[in-house]
């Protein structure tokens, strides 16, 4: 049923014109700053809910790719070249029209990588260490797999608040606009800030399309498969080995992308990007939107990230996500939003219509 | 069609299978018998790769694979059920089934996530082709019934026709009526031969003895791991030394 999917992306690209247009009428524009974070961090969570609700496996370093794609994407496009200029592979660089030259804060002329050429290399590292990481630790199961990722999260955080081109505790700042197409650039200028809303939102909703393809098919019924009884799996002819594999690197590359896009978009990125309480924030909100059910992550993505980005946790933000995994895992470790839930509290719903259609 | 040759397999102290040879022709229904403990699962989990094999050979089809791994022995022709059932949860009877056709079908993680033409139109074949073989065990009114909410007969149903899905060569039922009611067993019965009639054969473990006398061609009984008799039922009926550890010694 493809046609049903499509409708469905439909009416929810649909949402966005609607809540942009929300925003003009009621002069809170300024929302769609958060709004559009909010839908960068959502492109994080469903690629996490691919991996954790429909193949089984848990991530807590999802923080840890989100931030390779942020930091080597603004790594690569504020580092100045100028004094490399003489040097063979600049030179080689520049020719062949990776380099860029801009303007900086003090009218200096700053030479570094092309945005475009920086979010490919950075996709490409992000697939490159999450083959490796993933190739040894997706051996493991359960609390083992939990530990091991939480432990790659934490190397990533170590690397981002140690090392001099990152940043260090300051992170990198002065992250130049990065024009995807003509007419079409991701930057957070007041000017673009209604179009940067629909970038994201726009590309929030392709990546969805995508994940609710696969999920409907061949290969997203295998890794439901895996979910279930990874040995009769097997028994089916699944490679389960390299297809755990393969959702593990998809959804990495959906956090990095999520990351290049964001930092271009805040013009910079901070170690709590890559910080532990972020990853618990991702796995929280999978479990929160019903583990195995897309739309529902989408929906708590966006929502539990608008609210925290616009404050109202207050001092409490992480407490807060803390406290959403343990309420869930207490009373409903399957996740909350959920078929089952959702027809109980309907049938609950519709029982108490037709009491009071009695009375 | 299938050759085992002098299997061994060791769990600490417990030498669960020993030098057990034995070969199934092409087109029969085999069935392995013993006692509980006799090694029968753990033989069958060295035939689908479950477990790698101490020592001997497994060849199938002219092929060694006593070293490959399970999702490579099931494409190459050869797919199993399990004694405790193993369906998948959250999936429908029809899309368990469709599982099974994960062999005889090729969209990959891009073809999946652009939804191309071709994986549409294969899609539609995996569907219809798990709704004829559904039809053939006699399910098909469960297609759309959440799997792991059927009867516990219906299941085995289910897992029967998943592992049928793949088009195999060869089949290995590991206790098909293990649960089962005398009614639900005949039934099973009739659908194992149904399926050696399709021309694929079929390698049983069980434990229920008239289901085995019935259907199978040849039987093989283990006992403590190893081989104590191979022939047709007749013979193994009559068979003093199945007789004695299947009712005891006379002295017992």
């Amino acid at each position: 049923m493809p046609d049903r999917r499509f409708i469905h992306i439909g009416f929810f690209a649909g949402a966005g014109i609607i809540i942009q247009l929300l925003t003009y009428f009621t002069g809170t524009g300024y929302f769609l700053t958060q709004l559009t974070m909010s839908s960068y961090y959502a492109i994080v969570i469903i690629g996490l809910c691919m991996l954790m609700g429909y193949a089984g496996q848990i991530s807590i370093g999802h923080a840890g790719f989100f931030a390779i794609g942020g930091y080597l994407s603004s790594a690569m496009t504020t580092h100045d070249l100028t004094p490399f200029k003489g040097s063979l592979p600049v030179r080689l660089l520049d020719s062949i029209g990776f380099l860029v030259d801009r303007q900086g804060l003090y009218g200096e002329q700053i030479l570094h990588f092309q945005p475009w050429v920086s979010f490919i290399f950075a996709v490409l590292v992000t697939v490159a260490i999450a083959y490796l990481i993933g190739g040894p630790v997706l051996k493991l199961k359960g609390h083992y797999l939990a530990m091991a990722t939480l432990g790659f999260g934490t190397i990533i955080y170590s690397i981002v608040i140690g090392t001099p081109v990152f940043g260090e505790a300051d992170g990198i700042s002065d992250v130049p606009a990065f024009a995807l197409l003509p007419g079409l650039t991701v930057s957070g200028k007041m000017s673009v800030r209604i179009e940067n809303f629909y970038i994201a939102w726009g590309l929030m909703s392709i990546c969805m399309l995508l994940l609710l393809n696969l999920v409907n098919s061949r290969v997203g019924r295998a890794l439901r498969s895996i979910h279930s009884a990874e040995d009769a799996a097997n028994a089916m002819g699944v490679d389960t080995a390299t297809y755990k594999l393969r959702i593990f690197v998809i959804s990495a590359v959906f956090a990095s992308v999520a990351g290049v896009l964001m930092t271009h978009f805040n013009g910079g990125i901070g170690p709590s990007e890559a910080s532990i309480m972020k990853s618990v924030r991702y796995v929280a909100i999978v479990a929160v939107g019903g583990m195995a059910n897309l739309w529902g992550a989408l929906i708590m993505g966006l929502v539990l990230n608008f609210l925290s980005l616009r404050g109202y946790f207050g001092s409490l933000d992480d407490a807060v996500f803390g406290g959403i995994l343990i309420v869930i895992m207490l009373f409903s470790p399957k996740g909350l939003l959920r078929k089952e839930t959702l027809s109980y509290m309907r049938d609950i719903v519709l029982q108490r219509g037709s009491e009071e259609d009695n009375a | 069609m299938l050759e085992i040759n002098g299997l061994n397999r060791r769990f600490g102290g417990l030498q669960a299978v020993k030098d057990v040879s034995f070969s199934v022709r092409e087109g029969q229904i085999k069935a392995v018998i013993g006692p509980n403990g006799a090694g029968k699962t753990t033989l069958f989990n060295l035939i689908s790769g479950y477990l790698r094999a101490d020592s001997g050979i497994t060849s199938f089809m002219g092929k060694q694979i006593q070293t490959m791994a399970p999702h490579k022995i099931a494409r190459s022709g050869i797919s199993r059920t399990f004694q405790h059932i193993r369906l998948f949860h959250e999936m429908t009877a029809l899309e368990n089934v469709m599982v099974g056709r994960h062999t005889q079908s090729s969209s990959g993680f891009i073809a999946g996530m652009f939804s191309l033409p071709g994986t549409r139109t294969e899609e539609k074949r995996i569907r219809n082709r798990a709704l004829e073989i559904m039809d053939f065990i006699g399910i098909a009114d469960l297609a759309d019934t959440d799997a792991t909410s059927l009867a516990f007969g219906q299941q085995r149903g289910v897992e029967l026709a998943r592992a049928l899905a793949s088009d195999p060569k060869l089949m290995l039922l590991d206790e098909p009526a293990a649960g089962l009611n005398m009614k639900e067993t005949a039934e099973v019965a009739v659908q194992i031969t149904k399926i050696r009639d399709l021309g694929i054969t079929v390698l049983i473990v069980e434990h229920d003895m008239s289901l085995v006398m019935n259907i199978s061609d040849e039987i093989v009984v283990l006992n403590y791991g190893e081989k104590i008799a191979e022939g047709l039922p007749l013979e193994i009926q009559k068979d003093s030394e199945v007789i004695k550890v299947y009712l005891g010694d006379e002295d017992a």
